[in-house]
Formats: structure tokens, C-alpha cells, sequence
């Protein structure tokens, strides 16, 4: 048994014009440590999936363990970094990273705390920032505290749901970069859910394709055999790199054209 | 001064002496009963001027009259938010006491303060406890709506990132929903206080008590119009000041 399964997952949601059949059968294995990515097209289902393993939603069918236990709702050891960041708007920088780690770590004296907060916020370079408030802070720094409130849950898997899409091309680039490094350091499990592939291939070591909705599913696994630590430079020319992205844009390309079958109960 | 700061105090004087023109106009030809403003600053004189003497209960500086129906108004307000405030939070948390305790406040919520101040009379028997009592009961209308709608309106975002904290009932409340409810509790505040001094008036009127009301109707009786226009502009000037303050807090919390 992996450590994190899930399978058969369904999901829909019900409307007053009818039923959204989002999720048709989700299967996806993760083992301790490893970067996964999810890849797939806007509004195919991304977040839904990621809400369901935060246990933020509840699933139809199927289910969901986390190292031998069954997801029924949320909890810190299940880390989300949310796609339109979630950072409290009236607390600052240290606050927000702080409102988690006194969350998980009740016990600890409040010096512990408070250490483990700076630490964190130093991790990703927002030292400088830490007494500011999220709206004074760039889009890429917001995204920073988010990353850094994920890793205060200190938690068995880390979800992170399009964390760099609201960023420009530069911001993300060079977050994608700092993730790369942060992950060498921590080792956390991560899903990343992304649009981009080059990102997934950047940071993850297996990549889940996922078919255009409704009733999303996942491909089979592509694997990326490039070896870490990764470096940005010249990685796109490497053979594995090309091996990775033509067999992931293949399979989005063609589950376009074949739209997936529908398996539940459909009312238009 | 550059020209649009000239406007912006040159057309509110102007809009002042119109009124004062158009006041004294009427004064002099429609009801020669309304004194005109000169005579009322005339027959006012010594209540602006020495705001704080003393002559007797009812004879006395307009700003110790002020002082007395602040401190009502203050009363009821305080009342009014503390009743007022944890009523909406709990209407905006709990589905089911919003059921069972929202007609009632839609019920309550249009009576005037006319009909409570007899009633207030009755339970307790004495003018000032009564007079605060329905100043509360009119005033806090706004806070509980408001708290409420601010309650119900909070992102799901900012509830999402307690419940994956698994934050206790208790920080659930102090770190996220208070605080992110605030700029509507705030709001609330604003009209609340608003409130609270247009009763006063009514409520020192029915009890007689000592302060800008009371002050106002017993000068009607004792035929010092005059001291009724002063009263009139006092409870303005006073109310003004009071709204602006408040909107000064409101948008201090609304930009945090």
C-alpha cells in the first residue's frame, strides 16, 4: 500500500441547471518523499482534486488514505498552499506563518515557536517582510508566505494547488527555482497542481497528466528520470527532459480529441 | 491656495450664509414667531459663550447640557453594542438561531423609539434607566445586522485555512472570524451611534431629564424659541462630530 492512494474518487456537483460530473474515477499512489505533479488543462478539475484530499470536500466514490488512514476531513497534516494564496489579510508576514505553527505544535513553549516561525519565514527570504501586511507585499512574496505557512503544518504531504499561475513569467521562474531548493532541503511529499509542463517537469518526479473534464481522470504516470539536484540550465535540452514532455503533451493532446466517456448519470 | 481648495471652503460658507439669508428672510415675513438668527445668537449668547454655567436644573451652558446627553447617548450606545454585537455574531454563525431569532428582529427592528420609552418607564420605573433603555433597544439594530451580514459574508478562502489548521471554536473566532467580520461590525458601530443620538432627543423629551432634549422642550414651553433653534444646531453640530469621529475608526479598521 502506497502512502498516499487514491482511488476510484468521484465527485460532481449539483446545480440548480443541472449536474457537473467533475471527477470520474481518480486513481493516483504516492510514496514518502516524492514530488508528483499533476498536469492538466483550466477547469478540467485540478482544485476539486486537491480539495478532496484536504478532505475540504467529500468525495462521492471512492477513497482516500494517507498513510493508512482515511481522509473524512481537513487537517494540517495534509499542507495546502491555495492557488489565490489565502494569507489573512489583517496579520503579518510572521503572524500568518505563526497562526500554523502554534496550530500544530500546541505543546511546544512559546520561544520553540516563535524560533521555528523565523526559521521558516527565513527559508523563504522574507525576513525583511516579516512585519508587513500581505498587502503590501508583491504577488511572488505573497505566494513566498504561502509556501511557508504550508511547510509550518509540518505536514505528511504537501498540496499545492497552481501555486505560481497568478505570477509573471520572471516571479515564477525564479519561485520554481526556490522550491526546487526548499524541496532539496525539506524532502516534503508534495502534489503540485499545474498547468504548466515545464514546471511539473522542473520540480516533480512523476507527473500525472489529467483529462480534459467532465469526469476528469488521470493518465498513467510519466516518469522523469532527470537526476537531482535539478538545475534550470540546459536541463530542456537533455534527452529525458524531451522524453518527459513529448509523452505528457501527447496524452493531453489526445484526450482532447477523444473526450472521455461518461460514466455517471448526466443531466444537461 | 490653489483653486480647488478654494471651492471646497468657499462653496460650503456659501451655502451657510444662504441658509442664514433665507432663515432671516422668513423670520421677517412668514412667521414673525421664528426669531431670526440674529436675535438667537443674541438670546443665546451666554450658553455658547459660558457653555458650563449653572444657574439651575434646567438653566444651564449648553455644553453641560451636550455633556449630559453625550454621556446618555454614550450609555445606550455602549449598551446597545454590548447586546448588539455577540446577538449578530451568533445570528451569522448559527443557521439555526438565525431561523428562530430573525423575524423577531425584523419585527423589533421598525419600532419606534416613541413606543419603547413608555414601556422603559414601566420596568424600571425611573426616567434615566428607561431613557437608556430605549436608546439600546432603537441603536443596536444596525450593529446586529451588520455583524451578522459580516459574518456570513466572510471569504471561504480565510474559513478553508482554519479548518485545515484544525483551529479550535476559540481561535476559530479570535483569529479569523472577528477580525475579518470587523469592517462590517464597524459599519454596524457607525449607524448605530447615529441612532443612538437621534433618539436621545426623543427619549429627554418624554422624561424631561436635563440635557440638549430636555433642554430643547422645555424651552418650547416656556416660549424661548430662540433656545429650541439653539438646541436644533447643537444636536447637529454634535451628531456631525459623532459620525465623523466613528468614520474615522471605521476606515482606520477597513484598512488593515
Amino acid at each position: 500500500m502506497a502512502f498516499l492512494e487514491v482511488r476510484g474518487v468521484r465527485k460532481a456537483f449539483v446545480t440548480p441547471r443541472g449536474t457537473t460530473d467533475v471527477l470520474g474515477g481518480v486513481d493516483l499512489a504516492l510514496e514518502d518523499g516524492e514530488f508528483v505533479a499533476v498536469v492538466g488543462y483550466s477547469g478540467s478539475g485540478k482544485t476539486t482534486l486537491v480539495n478532496l484530499v484536504a478532505g475540504l470536500l467529500t468525495a462521492d466514490a471512492g477513497e482516500i488514505v494517507l498513510d493508512g488512514e482515511r481522509v473524512s476531513g481537513p487537517g494540517p497534516e495534509r499542507g495546502i498552499v491555495f492557488q489565490q494564496y489565502s494569507l489573512l489579510p489583517w496579520m503579518t508576514v510572521h503572524e500568518n506563518v505563526a497562526l500554523a505553527v502554534d496550530a500544530v505544535n500546541p505543546g511546544l513553549p512559546s520561544r520553540d515557536r516563535r524560533r521555528i516561525t523565523d526559521e521558516l519565514v527565513d527559508l523563504v527570504n522574507l525576513t525583511p517582510a516579516a512585519w508587513k501586511r500581505p498587502r503590501e507585499l508583491s504577488g511572488g512574496m505573497r505566494q513566498r508566505v504561502a509556501v511557508a505557512r504550508g511547510l509550518a503544518m509540518q505536514p505528511k504531504l504537501l498540496l499545492m494547488d497552481e501555486p505560481f499561475s497568478a505570477l509573471d513569467a520572471l516571479t515564477r521562474a525564479t519561485l520554481q527555482d526556490e522550491l526546487l531548493r526548499i524541496w532539496g532541503e525539506r524532502r516534503t511529499t508534495v502534489i503540485l497542481i499545474t498547468n504548466d509542463v515545464d514546471e511539473a517537469i522542473l520540480l516533480a518526479d512523476r507527473i500525472y497528466p489529467m483529462t480534459p473534464g467532465p469526469a476528469a481522470t488521470l493518465g498513467p504516470a510519466i516518469e522523469v528520470g532527470l537526476p537531482r539536484p535539478r538545475q534550470r540550465r540546459h536541463m530542456s535540452l537533455t534527452p529525458a527532459y524531451q522524453k518527459a514532455r513529448q509523452a505528457l503533451v501527447e496524452f493531453l493532446k489526445s484526450s482532447v480529441t477523444k473526450p472521455p466517456a461518461r460514466l455517471g448519470p448526466q443531466v444537461a | 491656495m490653489s483653486r480647488t481648495t478654494a471651492r471646497s471652503v468657499l462653496l460650503p460658507v456659501l451655502g451657510v450664509v444662504g441658509v442664514l439669508v433665507i432663515w432671516t428672510v422668513i423670520s421677517e415675513t412668514v412667521t414673525k414667531e421664528l426669531p431670526s438668527p440674529l436675535k438667537t445668537w443674541q438670546e443665546s449668547r451666554r450658553y455658547v459663550l459660558e457653555p458650563f454655567f449653572k444657574d439651575g436644573e434646567m438653566n444651564q451652558g449648553i455644553g453641560r447640557l451636550a455633556f449630559y446627553s453625550l454621556v446618555r447617548v454614550g450609555k445606550g450606545f455602549l449598551l446597545a453594542l454590548a447586546i448588539g454585537t455577540p446577538l449578530g455574531f451568533l445570528l451569522g454563525l448559527s443557521r439555526s438561531f438565525h431561523q428562530s431569532f430573525d423575524p423577531i428582529v425584523q419585527f423589533l427592528r421598525p419600532i419606534s423609539p416613541l413606543a419603547w420609552l413608555p414601556l422603559g418607564l414601566v420596568i424600571f420605573q425611573k426616567s434615566e434607566p428607561a431613557a437608556i433603555f430605549t436608546i439600546a433597544l432603537c441603536a443596536m439594530w444596525p450593529t446586529v445586522i451588520n455583524t451578522a451580514v459580516g459574518v456570513r459574508s466572510i471569504s471561504q478562502d480565510y474559513l478553508n485555512v482554519g479548518r485545515v489548521l484544525k483551529l479550535s471554536r476559540f481561535k476559530m473566532l479570535t483569529k479569523i472570524i472577528i477580525p475579518a467580520s470587523l469592517p462590517y461590525v464597524f459599519t454596524g458601530y457607525r449607524l448605530s451611534l447615529g441612532l443612538a443620538w437621534l433618539v436621545i432627543v426623543a427619549s429627554e423629551m418624554l422624561t424631561g431629564t436635563p440635557g440638549v432634549g430636555g433642554f430643547l422642550w422645555q424651552e418650547y414651553n416656556s416660549l424661548v424659541y430662540s433656545h429650541i433653534l439653539l438646541s436644533v444646531i447643537t444636536i447637529g453640530a454634535i451628531g456631525f462630530t459623532l459620525d465623523r469621529v466613528m468614520g474615522f475608526v471605521e476606515a482606520r479598521v477597513r484598512a488593515v
